[in-house]
């Protein structure tokens, strides 16, 4: 295979005078498209992939006291190919400002190699929704290799640094045992809960920064993972429906 | 917070400003935790306690402590000690010591801090940089044997207990041969018998403590 | 590494007094689980824990060892590095409880200044960072500190296999001869994340993360165990 793409798309969110919150920027090239519907701005893959040696890049910039929505249309195959695959997201969320990124599961399938790196950086104030699901190969085949990591900071301070690394032959008891479907969902806002909460497959796991909590599942395969997450966030939510104003509610 | 990362490890007797710090070690059923549910009765009125269990499997002792109500439930803190009693009260007291100095960050000044070992052999011996006095317990069940026997528990403790003389003539133990190997192997240390289930209060091992706490107490006290 | 310090091999010791035996580094609720039964669940579980928590933690303590001698000290930044890469509330007091303990450990054996001031400005720091300042008041390099970390982080939850699972302790011993060089590997990505001019915090950002989701799960599963023969 030949095909290598290098896609970029931007997406800049800001408040207007009216204090509503406008998209002042939508622009992408490539295999990656932006379409900007009533509730949020959807990445389109025009083509399949990522295939190895694509290498993919999302800006979003929220500005301060804007509210922005970014979904996907469809899951994202992580293919082989011509070498790496590569995924930047990097977000800057304004005072004041929330995003809430929840695209659609990345696939693992067999023989992928494929680095993904999110970064966001939270003005003091801003808040964050933050989904992340992986499916270890399509059915029935074992994935190949993904690293995707994620860096969110406030300010200067670090909230939350997390690598999640498949397909490196150390996937045994201590990682993800038997599972097929591991995700997260990263909230920061007020009113979350600080009591730790864990059943079968999932935890709630308030984290050292006091107002955000990072919700974590497993699962024999996607559907349960996105019920578990979904639970989990409905855990970590039960202080904020009674204190503060919600961090966006959980897409179905 | 508020750690005290300035413990001298040489220090042996109790320093100033500090409570005194009483091991209560012995082996498995031997009646630690009442002689602890005991002394707590017998001493709370006139010294501030806290307890500190080491249980090998659970929070039993713990929480029988607190079922007893002999001290509020925030003066008792239970240590785990991953299968080995013996290593978190001699070879690595790190987790008692914390443990304690938690308790005596929470409450300010205290007197007395009880820190009651996970049934263990008779070979358990708290560390020096623990305790800064032991009490080892035995009972007449475990064969009238064990004190000629002696080990570091039994010879080195300052003070030995003899406990549940009244079953001595169901099990068939000599107590006076018991009194009398103890007080030998221990060089005439004292050794005190007991029956808590008679004397729940245990009066003479709170005597001997309650004297051990006036002394480190007049030790401690600013020269005039 | 053609020299180890003697007193390195202090801290590599599961005897130095430090509070590590009462922690199983996951594995107690891993058996409570029925995830680990025998020696080759085991073998798996190290390795995964050794190229996740173990290489993060490792990474850490090459960051701190290689600060140690730095000033301005700058330890509660990294302390909020390693808050970051632990989202499980009761790791992060394992590791913290941890850390006090070896402090007053190393504090007894040696005196450092970086490892003093490492005191002074954190009353319970992660244990990586003392780990790290501890291994500089021993003599050994970031690279000596990843691999003491490393090793520490199987030797531990082998030595609470032995003892919970009564596991042939010359077969375990055998299972972490056979990780050695992957203990090794560890240490060496570990100490490589460090030595691009990490040591007075500007490059501690992209030190590794590899999480690991189970060990999430199980550490906060074991806070509510009935039985807990481990602190974590």
């Amino acid at each position: 295979m030949t095909r290598r793409y290098t896609a970029r798309a931007a997406v800049t969110a800001e408040r207007d005078a009216r204090g509503r919150t406008r998209c002042t920027r939508l622009r992408s090239d490539g295999p990656l498209a932006l379409r900007e519907t009533a509730g949020a701005v959807y990445l389109v893959g025009a083509a399949a992939g990522p295939l190895g040696g694509d290498v993919l890049e999302i800006d979003v910039e929220v500005g301060p006291g804007a509210r922005s929505a970014v979904r996907s249309a469809a899951a994202a195959v992580v293919l082989p190919g011509d070498g790496v695959s590569r995924l930047a997201v990097r977000a800057r969320i304004g005072a004041g400002a929330h995003l809430d990124f929840a695209p659609e599961p990345t696939v693992a399938a067999a023989g992928c190699d494929h680095r993904s790196v999110t970064e966001i950086a939270l003005a003091e104030g801003a808040t964050l929704r933050l989904c992340e699901e992986l499916v270890l190969g399509r059915h029935g085949e074992r994935p190949g290799r993904l690293h995707s990591r994620l860096d969110v900071t406030v300010g200067r301070t670090p909230l939350l640094r997390h690598e999640l690394r498949v397909g490196d032959r150390h996937d045994g008891p201590a990682v993800l045992g038997d599972a097929r479907a591991v995700g997260n969902v990263l909230l920061v806002g007020p009113g979350l809960t600080r009591e730790p909460h864990s059943e079968e497959g999932l935890a709630v796991l308030p984290l050292a920064h006091p107002s955000a909590v990072l919700v974590t599942a497993v699962a024999p395969d996607a559907a349960l993972l996105r019920r578990r997450l979904a639970r989990g966030e409905s855990i970590a939510q039960v202080a904020a429906s009674a204190t503060g104003p919600a961090v966006a509610a959980a897409s179905s | 917070m508020g750690a005290n990362h300035d413990h001298d490890p040489h220090e042996a007797a109790p320093a100033a400003g500090r409570a005194l710090r009483l091991g209560i070690g012995g082996p498995v059923g031997s009646g630690k935790t009442a002689l602890t549910a005991a002394l707590c009765r017998a001493l709370r009125e006139e010294f501030e306690l806290a307890v500190v269990t080491n249980d090998i499997y659970t929070t039993e002792d713990a929480d029988f402590l607190r079922r007893e109500g002999v001290l509020s439930d925030d003066r008792i803190t239970a240590v785990r000690t991953g299968c080995c009693p013996h290593t978190a009260i001699r070879d690595d007291i790190s987790a008692n010591l914390d443990a304690v100095e938690s308790l005596e960050a929470r409450h300010g000044r205290l007197d007395l801090v009880i820190v009651e070992s996970g049934g263990d052999n008779l070979t358990a011996l708290f560390s020096r940089g623990l305790a800064d006095r032991q009490i080892f317990v035995l009972d007449v069940a475990g064969g009238d044997d064990v004190p000629r026997k002696g080990g570091p528990g039994v010879a080195n403790a300052d003070l030995l207990v003899i406990n549940k003389t009244d079953l001595a003539p169901l099990v068939g133990s000599d107590v006076a041969l018991m009194e009398r190997d103890a007080v030998r192997v221990r060089g005439g240390g004292p050794v005190a018998l007991t029956s808590l289930r008679e004397h729940p209060d245990a009066p003479e091992v709170a005597a001997w403590v309650r004297g051990v706490l006036h002394e480190a107490r007049a030790a401690a006290a600013p020269v005039t | 590494m053609e020299e180890v310090p003697a007193a390195l091999l202090l801290l590599a010791d599961a005897r130095l007094p430090a509070g590590g035996h009462a922690h199983s580094g996951g594995l107690e609720p891993a058996v409570t689980a029925r995830a680990v039964t025998g020696l080759d669940d085991l073998r798996g579980f190290l390795r995964g824990r050794l190229a996740t928590a173990g290489l993060t933690a490792a990474a850490l303590a090459a960051a701190a060892c290689a600060h140690a001698g730095v000033r301005p000290h700058r330890w509660r930044e990294l302390d909020a590095e390693a808050d970051a890469r632990m989202p499980s509330p009761a790791q992060r007091r394992a590791s913290r409880a941890q850390g006090r303990s070896l402090s007053r450990a190393a504090r007894a054996a040696w005196s450092h200044p970086g490892l003093d001031a490492l005191a002074a400005e954190l009353a319970d720091p992660h244990h990586p960072l003392v780990l790290g300042a501890a291994a500089a008041a021993a003599g050994g390099t970031p690279r000596q500190a990843a691999a003491v970390s490393a090793y520490g982080a199987v030797t531990g939850p082998a030595s609470a296999a032995v003892r919970l699972l009564g596991l042939d302790p010359l077969g375990v011993h055998a299972v972490l001869a056979g990780l050695a060089a992957e203990v090794d590997d560890v240490a060496r990505e570990a100490a490589a994340s460090v030595e691009d001019g990490a040591e007075d915090g500007a490059g501690w950002g992209v030190l590794p993360a590899p999480s690991a989701p189970l060990l999430d799960l199980l550490a906060e599963a074991h806070v509510h165990a009935g039985l807990r023969l481990f602190e974590s």
